[in-house]
């Protein structure tokens, strides 16, 4: 048979377009399903009643509160120490042995499985501390482990920033830092903004880290400071899913709704501010 | 006896391994304008942009020599100091992501001036000294960017002179204009000269003709002549310096 | 005045940019700290290769080999169905995907990413795992295959988007020295671009193998949490990061059960720590 290189493309095409569809199918329809068995149990008295009946009926308003506390403890500890630890990169560090040791850390901060945050969160915060289980240990944990995501976005966003901007500034007498100040960072704020915002995302999202340190099962109030224990929208379907029987399976697909619609709107938002500043960039 | 601004003595300048300025030794007076001509790579860039210190940017810099400003040693000066003192003016229009004003007062604003009042009588006298007063004056609050290319090149220049230096450079400012612009600007320059040192980089050889009253020609990192502008163009000393002006090679 | 204020920013700034070196050293040590203990009632051969994962036993046995290999299993299944589907997609949106759907198609694909892994797993739970059961006519569905294949969809976003990036920073000049030479599109691709940029496609295998290696709670409820040896993909298994999930909770602070979970978690360090830094090694391998 003759060899025919047109038909041996179509077929390879053909099948790459099957793995594409492989991929983005299965996302459509776990998106889907959620939507639509979860939504029946969407109501104003789902996001902001207590649970009752052991956490099968009721609401998850405790959950929301809980995970708001954590992501914005988090980026409260996350956003300067990031900001600023990307303004060292981007300005100040020299090519050296030095710089790339700091840049392999955040590539394995980045990588550290979330339960191994975990552990370490519950042996410096919870023990060594003694903070014990609480919004703070959790908020910290979660802020480290979000610290990457925020300095490698930062540090994009300011490396954009054209080289000539900074020379003018310099040219005029201005210092350094006010150089960064007033020029370098106002007009990387679009690409800094958008690293907070995913970062929030990914916060929100994680269950592993905050297992043993903070996450209660059951809190039958809101937690009154930051050392007390909370609960957390990622638990809370996981405990309802795995740890707490004959939940009414809309109650699960709910809490996993409101879970999703929190983290992909994060990410919505992130990519739009994303497109609106560099739509806007005047140069 | 014409006062000196500038006092160079063997000035070395390496990036890395490359030996970019070789030797250079020089005066430069107040009130002049010193033309610096020659072909690419021939160092003139980096020379200026010794002056006011802005290889230090420059990853694997390294100087050695002399170069003496009002009797203190500008290598060993700190950095803003320098450039209080010394402005220049880039080869792009670089007008930063801000209205007209805001421009022309980051200068001060940067060295402290907070008084509003002030800022403006600074922001007028810049604008007026760059020429570019009248075309701007109802729109002081628009972005920099709406300006034309001339327009924003003399913009630059207002916010060079409003922070009041002492010496100004140019590098190769008319690149990127056209002949009206390129002219404006060199009306402005020889206007400057009465009350600045004025050192210019550039291309194009006939500019320096008109405007500078000495020449300075760098070749390969060397300074190979520098004179009264009218002698060089008409009776060079050295060969090199002949054939560039000739346009045999460059 | 101004001066001293920019001095404190300035040291603050370096001190901040020291910080991911001083995090990643804490994290080690106080692993360490809490994990070298375990060391004193097992050897670090008996740990490793022992075969019985019975912690609350007496005396306990901690041997984490089922473990090791439950991890090795799922990420194994993962990975042979991830990679090939992960570059095959990557391909076609580098290559072939007309421009109006390859960007909503990046889209959906960076949406994946973002789907927190519990609710991941909780879909594993209530699709996925059923399914499995009944195909294949199990008593449960808990198996590691279960867990493979939602781990492959984990780590498919992550292998897609940074082949994506290293198929399309191939220069153009090697596409069209190809085309000129009269060849189809795919034989450019197979023959030129793809060997072109496999380092980057490599880098990108490796971060979604260890993006599954640490992944913990789709595969805590998907996989069936029995520390036994696996036998067959269609079984219950136990991951090392399930593991630590698991019992944890009921581990008693200071026992040496507690310390059993630490030197689990310095394996898992090691384990990404040593993928990580592999991968960017071959990230920025100039070609």
């Amino acid at each position: 048979m003759t060899h025919n290189p047109i038909r041996t493309q179509k077929i390879a095409f053909f099948l790459l377009f099957l793995a594409t569809l492989l991929i983005v199918v299965p996302v459509g329809l776990i998106v889907v399903i959620i939507i639509v068995k979860g939504l029946p149990a969407i109501n104003w008295q789902f996001l902001t009643d207590m649970p009752r009946q052991g956490m099968r009926a009721g609401g998850i308003f405790p959950a929301i509160v809980g995970t708001i506390y954590l992501v914005l403890g988090a980026i409260i500890f996350a956003l300067p120490i990031g900001l600023l630890a990307a303004i060292y990169l981007s300005e100040y560090a020299k090519e050296n042995y030095l710089t790339r040791i700091i840049k392999l850390a955040i590539v394995n901060l980045a990588g550290v499985p979330s339960v191994v945050y975990g552990l370490f969160g519950l042996a410096l915060f919870v023990v060594f501390f003694k903070f014990g289980a609480s919004i703070l240990s959790g908020s910290l944990t979660l802020g480290i482990m979000i610290l990457p995501i925020i300095i490698t976005t930062s540090r994009e966003a300011l490396e954009s920033v054209p080289q000539s901007f900074r020379e003018v500034s310099l040219s005029l007498g201005a210092s350094k830092w006010q150089t960064i100040r007033h020029t370098v960072l106002p007009n990387a704020i679009g690409g800094i903004i958008t690293g907070t915002i995913l970062g929030i995302g990914r916060a929100a999202g994680e269950t592993a880290p905050i297992l043993f340190t903070v996450a209660a099962f059951y809190l039958p109030r809101l937690p009154q400071s930051i050392f007390d224990q909370a609960m957390a929208l990622p638990y809370h379907l996981y405990t309802i899913s795995t740890q707490v029987p004959n939940v009414d399976e809309k109650v699960r697909y709910g809490t996993a709704l409101v879970l999703m619609v929190l983290v992909l709107f994060m990410n919505l938002i992130a990519i739009v501010i994303r497109y609106r500043f560099r739509k806007k960039k005047k140069w | 006896m014409v006062a000196q601004k500038f006092d160079i003595k063997d000035l070395n300048i390496w990036f890395g391994d490359t030996h970019s300025l070789k030797d250079v030794s020089m005066r430069i007076d107040a009130n002049e304008i010193l033309s610096v001509i020659g072909p690419s790579n021939s160092g003139k860039t980096t020379f200026l942009r010794m002056l006011n210190r802005l290889n230090d940017l420059q990853p694997n810099f390294k100087v050695a020599g002399r170069v003496e400003y009002g009797g203190k040693d500008l290598i060993k000066m700190a950095p803003e100091e320098v450039r209080r003192k010394i402005g220049m003016v880039f080869a792009l229009p670089l007008p930063l992501p801000l209205s007209i004003s805001e421009n022309v007062c980051y200068g001060p604003r940067m060295l402290g001036v907070n008084n509003k009042k002030k800022l403006e009588e600074i922001t007028e006298r810049a604008l007026k000294q760059a020429y570019l007063w009248d075309e701007v004056k109802d729109r002081l609050g628009t972005s920099a960017f709406k300006l034309s290319g001339g327009q924003q090149q003399r913009l630059c220049i207002a916010r060079t002179l409003a922070v009041e230096p002492d010496v100004i450079l140019f590098d190769e400012p008319c690149s990127g204009l056209d002949p009206i612009s390129t002219a404006k600007v060199e009306e402005a320059m020889l206007i400057l000269k009465q009350q600045y040192t004025i050192v210019l980089v550039t291309n194009n050889v006939k500019q320096a003709a008109r405007v500078g009253g000495r020449t300075a020609f760098f070749l390969m990192g060397e300074l190979i002549e520098l004179d009264k502008t009218e002698k060089m163009f008409t009776a060079p000393g050295d060969k090199r310096t002949e054939g560039y002006i000739r346009g045999e090679f460059g | 005045m101004r001066k001293i204020k920019e001095f404190i920013i300035e040291n603050l700034i370096l001190i901040c940019g020291l910080a991911s070196i001083f995090f990643v050293v804490l994290i080690f040590l106080f692993l360490l700290k809490e994990g070298l203990s375990v060391f004193k009632i097992v050897s670090p051969l008996n740990f490793l290769f022992g075969k019985s994962w019975y912690p609350i036993s007496e005396p306990p046995q901690l041997g984490i080999l089922p473990l090791i290999l439950g991890s090795m299993m799922v990420t194994a299944g993962a990975a042979i169905i991830s990679i090939p589907i992960g570059v095959a997609c990557a391909v076609y949106i580098a290559e072939i995907a007309p421009p109006k759907i390859k960007e909503p198609l990046k889209a959906g694909i960076e949406l994946l990413a973002a789907i927190p892994s519990v609710v991941l797993g909780f879909i594993g739970m209530v699709t996925l795992v059923p399914w499995v059961k009944q195909l294949f006519n199990l008593p449960t569905g808990l198996t590691a295959l279960s867990g493979s294949i939602m781990l492959a969809f984990m780590a498919m976003p992550t292998i897609v988007s940074i082949a994506e990036d290293a198929l399309y920073s191939v220069p153009k000049s090697y596409k069209e020295g190809a085309f000129a030479l009269g060849a189809t599109h795919w034989q450019t691709i197979k023959r030129v671009i793809l060997p072109a940029s496999s380092s980057g496609i490599l880098a990108a295998v490796m971060l979604g193998i260890g993006r599954v290696i640490g992944e913990t709670m789709a595969v805590m409820m998907i996989t069936g949490n029995s520390a036994v040896i696996p036998h067959s993909i269609l079984i219950p298994i136990r991951t090392l990061t399930a593991t630590i999930a698991a019992e944890m909770g009921e581990a008693v602070v200071g026992s040496e059960h507690y310390f059993a979970l630490f030197a689990i978690g310095i394996v898992l360090f090691v384990i990404s720590f040593a993928i990580n830094v592999t991968a960017d090694l071959f990230l920025h391998k100039k070609q």
